[in-house]
C-alpha cells in the first residue's frame, strides 16, 4: 500500500490544482462577492488589526478592477494605539473607501454603557453596545469580519454566514446549517449577520498571506522597543489608560504584538522580529496560541462564546 | 515549514464519544504537534479538575459551553493542523442518529471521511450510517480506523473480521477509494507514529495516508461551468467599458478564447480575458475565483451560468433530488420553497415524495410520505424557472442544493440531484 501511495504521488505531476494560499484566498473572495450580491448595506469591521486587513485586501482583489464596494466600520474603544488610528486613516485614503466611526466614548457620555471599574477594567464588553448601535444607526444588514475558527473554541462552529437576531444576538444552537458553498443571507427587517470570510485561515495562513502579498501593516507588529508593565503572563504597554499597580514596574522591553485590540488588554511578547519573514518564522515556532497573551479572554473559560451570544464580534 | 505548493485537504470525522473520536482529532493534533502550550494546559487543568487520569486529550475539541456541561458534541466544528506536506481541515461531527444533518454539513466539503469503528464491537448500525453519509455524499476517500485495538490485544484477527464486515455490507453502497486503518488514538499507535504493538501491520498510518492520498482529481476537470456571481463595473475613467462577470469556476478548465455559451439565454459568445486581480490569466480551472469578459456585449447578470459551447449541463425545470432535511419543521408535499444552487434561486415546488430511505437497512420505503428532521428522501422538484446543473455523481457544486423556507427564512433541507 505504501509504496503504491507514494506512486501514485510522483505521477500527480502538473495537473491542475491549487496551493493552499490560492484555494483559501479564492475561498474568501467567493464569500465576499457573496456577502456584495446577497446584502444590501454590507461593511467590514475594521479594527488596524491584521485579519482585517488581510480581508480588506480581500476585497480590493474581489471587486477588481472596480473599487471596494464596501464600507469600513470600526468601533473606537477610544483606548486605542495611535498607530493603529494612523494606519487606519491612510488605508481608508488609499482605498478611496468611507469610514464610519462607532464610538465607546460617546456611547458611554450617552449614558448607554457604564465604564468598567477596577484593576482590570477594559472597555472591550462595552464595544458591544457600540458596535450594535452603529449597526441599527446605519442599517447595516451584513458586518464583514476578520474572525477565523482557530481563533478560539467557540469560534470553531462558527458559519461563514452568520445569522444575528434583532437584538444582534448569537444563538449557537440554533445556527443554520452551512452546506457545499451555498450560504442562505435571507434575514428580516432589524436582523443581521455577520460574514467570516477568512474562517478557514490559521495565524500561519495570515502570515504566509502577508507576507506573499506585501501587504502593509501597523508597525506595532514588529519588534520595537516600548515601556511596559507584566501582567497577567505577558507585557501590557503602558498608556495613560493604564492603571499601575504598587508592586508593578514600568520597564522597556523589545517587544511585538501578535494581536491588536484595546492597548489597555493587548500584551505583547519579547520578540526581535521586524521584517515579516522574521514574524511567520517565529509565529511557525511558537508554542502559545495568539489569544494566550489577549486579558479579555482568560475572564472564564468561555469568555468568548459569551461574549459572542451578546452580539461581539 | 509548510512547502509552498502544497495542497488543502479536507475531511471529516464522524463517530461518537464513545469510539474515541475526540481522542483521535486530539492525539492527531497533538502528535503534529499542533497543540499550543496554553491550549494544553487548560486541557490539562479541566482533567485534573473532572479527576481523569492524565491528560484526557478528547476535552480538547469541546467547545461550547452547553457542550462541555453535557459532554456531547451538537454542532460541527472545525479544526485546523498542518503538516510539511498539508493544510487539514477537520469538520468534526457528532455520531448520533439525532445529529445525521450535521454529518451530511461536514460532509459536504470533504475530501475524506474518517469512518470510527471500535475494535470490540466491530461494524455496528452507527458505521453503516456513517459509510451510507459518505457515498450519499461522494465523498471520494474513506479511511475506516478500527480503535482500540488495544483493548482487543492487537490482534490481527480481530482486525481482518471487521476489515472483511466493512466491505460486505459496502459493496452495496457507491463508495470508491477505501483504506482500513488500525489504530489506538489513546496510546497513539499508527495514528502519526507507527505502531510497536502491531508487527502483523504494514500499511501506513493515519497521518501518512491523510498526506499522501492523492485529491487533486477530486474535483471534476472536465466540465467547464461557470455560475456568475456578480457583474463587476468600474465606471472609472480607466476601466470605462469594463465589463467583468466575476465568480468561482464551479468544474474544468477554461481558456482565453474559448467559445462560450451563457446559460439560461443560449447565446453564444467567446473569452476574452480571464481576469485575477491585475493578473490577466491564459487559463483558469476550479475552485479559482476569477472574473470573465466576452468578445460580445451580451445581457448576464447572477445567476447565469457560462459554459463551454459543447459542454453542457441539464437545462430544467423538473428534477429528482435526494433531499436531507434539517429542520424540524417537516417537509409538506405540493409546499413552496426557495431553491439555491450555485448563484441561482428560483422557487420551487416539492411535487412528489418517491421515497424515503432508512440510513440503517439502506431500504426504501414507498409508503411513508412524511418528512421530518434527518430523513433522507428522494422527491420531484419543479422549479418556477429552469436550473443549469449536473448530476451530483458526476459534479458536487452544480449538482447540490438548498431548500430555503420562505416563511422562516430558515435553510431546510439540503439536495442532491440525481
Amino acid at each position: 500500500m505504501l509504496e503504491k501511495e507514494l506512486e501514485q504521488i510522483e505521477t500527480v505531476g502538473n495537473s491542475y490544482y491549487l496551493n493552499y494560499l490560492d484555494e483559501l484566498e479564492s475561498e474568501a473572495i467567493y464569500v465576499l462577492r457573496e456577502v456584495w450580491a446577497q446584502f444590501q448595506n454590507p461593511v467590514i469591521l475594521f479594527s488596524g488589526g491584521k485579519d482585517s486587513i488581510v480581508v480588506t485586501h480581500l476585497a480590493r482583489k474581489a471587486f477588481y478592477p472596480s473599487r471596494i464596494p464596501f464600507a469600513l466600520m470600526h468601533v473606537d474603544t477610544g483606548h486605542n494605539f495611535p498607530e493603529t488610528i494612523a494606519f487606519r486613516d491612510r488605508l481608508i485614503e488609499q482605498l478611496g473607501a468611507r469610514l464610519i466611526v462607532g464610538s465607546v466614548q460617546e456611547s458611554i457620555d450617552n449614558g448607554r454603557v457604564a465604564e468598567e471599574r477596577g484593576k482590570n477594567a477594559t472597555r472591550n464588553a462595552l464595544q458591544i453596545t457600540t458596535l450594535l448601535d452603529a449597526i441599527e444607526e446605519h442599517r447595516i444588514d451584513c458586518a464583514i469580519g476578520g474572525g477565523r475558527r482557530d481563533e478560539e473554541k467557540a469560534r470553531a462552529k462558527e458559519r461563514f454566514f452568520s445569522h444575528r437576531d434583532d437584538f444582534g444576538q448569537w444563538d449557537p444552537k440554533n445556527q443554520r446549517p452551512e452546506l457545499w458553498n451555498l450560504f442562505n443571507g435571507k434575514h428580516y427587517e432589524g436582523e443581521h449577520f455577520r460574514a467570516f470570510p477568512i474562517s478557514n485561515w490559521t495565524e500561519m495562513d495570515v502570515w504566509n498571506y502577508i507576507k506573499r502579498e506585501g501587504i502593509q501593516i501597523p508597525s506595532l507588529y514588529f519588534a520595537h522597543e516600548r515601556e511596559v508593565v507584566w501582567r497577567n503572563n505577558s507585557w501590557i504597554p503602558n498608556s495613560e489608560f493604564l492603571k499601575i499597580e504598587e508592586h508593578e514596574e514600568i520597564v522597556s522591553k523589545r517587544i511585538r504584538f501578535r494581536t491588536l485590540g484595546d492597548i489597555t488588554i493587548t500584551g505583547g511578547i519579547e520578540s526581535d522580529a521586524d521584517t515579516v519573514e522574521k514574524i511567520a518564522e517565529e509565529v511557525a515556532t511558537m508554542r502559545q496560541t495568539e489569544r494566550g497573551n489577549r486579558s479579555d479572554d482568560k475572564r472564564s473559560e468561555t469568555a468568548m462564546e459569551d461574549r459572542k451570544r451578546q452580539g461581539y464580534f | 515549514m509548510q512547502l509552498e505548493n502544497s495542497e488543502i485537504l479536507r475531511f471529516t470525522t464522524a463517530g461518537s464519544v464513545d469510539d474515541g473520536k475526540s481522542t483521535l482529532i486530539g492525539r492527531l493534533l497533538y502528535d503534529s504537534k499542533s497543540i499550543f502550550e496554553d491550549q494544553l494546559q487548560a486541557i490539562e487543568a479541566t482533567s485534573k479538575q473532572k479527576g481523569h487520569d492524565g491528560v484526557d486529550l478528547a476535552l480538547f475539541t469541546d467547545g461550547l459551553r452547553d457542550e462541555r456541561e453535557q459532554g456531547i458534541t451538537i454542532d460541527v466544528a472545525y479544526r485546523y493542523f498542518t503538516t510539511p506536506k498539508r493544510k487539514f481541515i477537520i469538520a468534526d461531527t457528532p455520531g448520533h442518529i439525532q445529529y445525521t444533518r450535521n454529518m451530511v454539513t461536514g460532509a459536504s466539503t470533504a475530501n475524506a471521511a474518517i469512518i470510527l469503528v471500535d475494535a470490540r464491537h466491530g461494524v455496528i448500525e452507527q458505521t453503516k450510517r456513517h459509510a451510507f453519509i459518505a457515498s450519499l455524499l461522494q465523498i471520494p476517500h474513506i479511511i475506516v480506523c478500527v480503535n482500540k485495538m488495544d483493548l482487543v490485544d492487537f490482534s490481527e484477527e480481530v482486525f481482518n473480521n471487521i476489515v472483511e464486515q466493512f466491505k460486505s455490507f459496502s459493496s452495496k453502497l457507491a463508495v470508491k477509494d477505501v483504506h482500513f486503518r488500525p489504530i489506538s488514538a489513546l496510546l497513539g499507535d499508527n495514528v502519526v507514529n507507527r505502531s510497536e504493538n502491531m508487527d502483523w501491520y504494514t500499511g501506513a498510518t493515519l497521518l501518512h495516508t491523510l498526506e499522501n492520498m492523492h485529491i487533486s482529481s477530486d474535483t471534476n476537470k472536465i466540465d467547464a461551468r461557470f455560475p456568475v456571481q456578480t457583474v463587476l463595473r468600474p465606471q472609472s475613467e480607466e476601466h470605462r467599458d469594463y465589463r467583468g462577470y466575476a465568480g468561482r469556476i464551479s468544474s474544468g478548465i477554461f481558456r482565453k478564447g474559448d467559445e462560450v455559451t451563457i446559460l439560461p439565454s443560449g447565446f453564444n459568445s467567446k473569452i476574452k480575458t480571464i481576469d485575477a486581480f491585475e493578473q490577466s490569466l491564459e487559463e483558469a480551472f476550479a475552485p479559482m475565483s476569477v472574473s470573465i469578459t466576452l468578445e460580445d456585449d451580451i445581457d448576464i447578470s447572477r445567476g447565469d451560468m457560462i459554459v463551454r459551447i459543447n459542454n453542457k449541463p441539464q437545462v430544467e425545470q423538473e428534477l429528482d433530488v435526494m433531499l436531507c432535511w434539517l429542520h424540524a419543521h417537516p417537509a409538506k408535499a405540493r409546499a413552496k420553497y426557495i431553491v439555491r444552487h450555485t448563484s441561482n434561486e428560483q422557487k420551487a415546488m416539492i411535487r412528489d415524495i418517491l421515497y424515503k430511505v432508512d440510513i440503517n437497512t439502506f431500504e426504501r420505503d414507498e409508503e411513508d410520505k412524511n418528512i421530518g428532521m434527518n430523513d433522507i428522501v428522494k422527491v420531484r422538484m419543479r422549479t418556477t424557472k429552469p436550473l443549469m446543473f449536473d448530476s451530483y455523481r458526476s459534479n458536487r457544486i452544480t449538482g447540490s442544493l438548498i431548500l430555503i423556507d420562505e416563511s422562516t427564512n430558515e435553510t431546510v433541507a439540503a439536495g442532491m440531484i440525481v
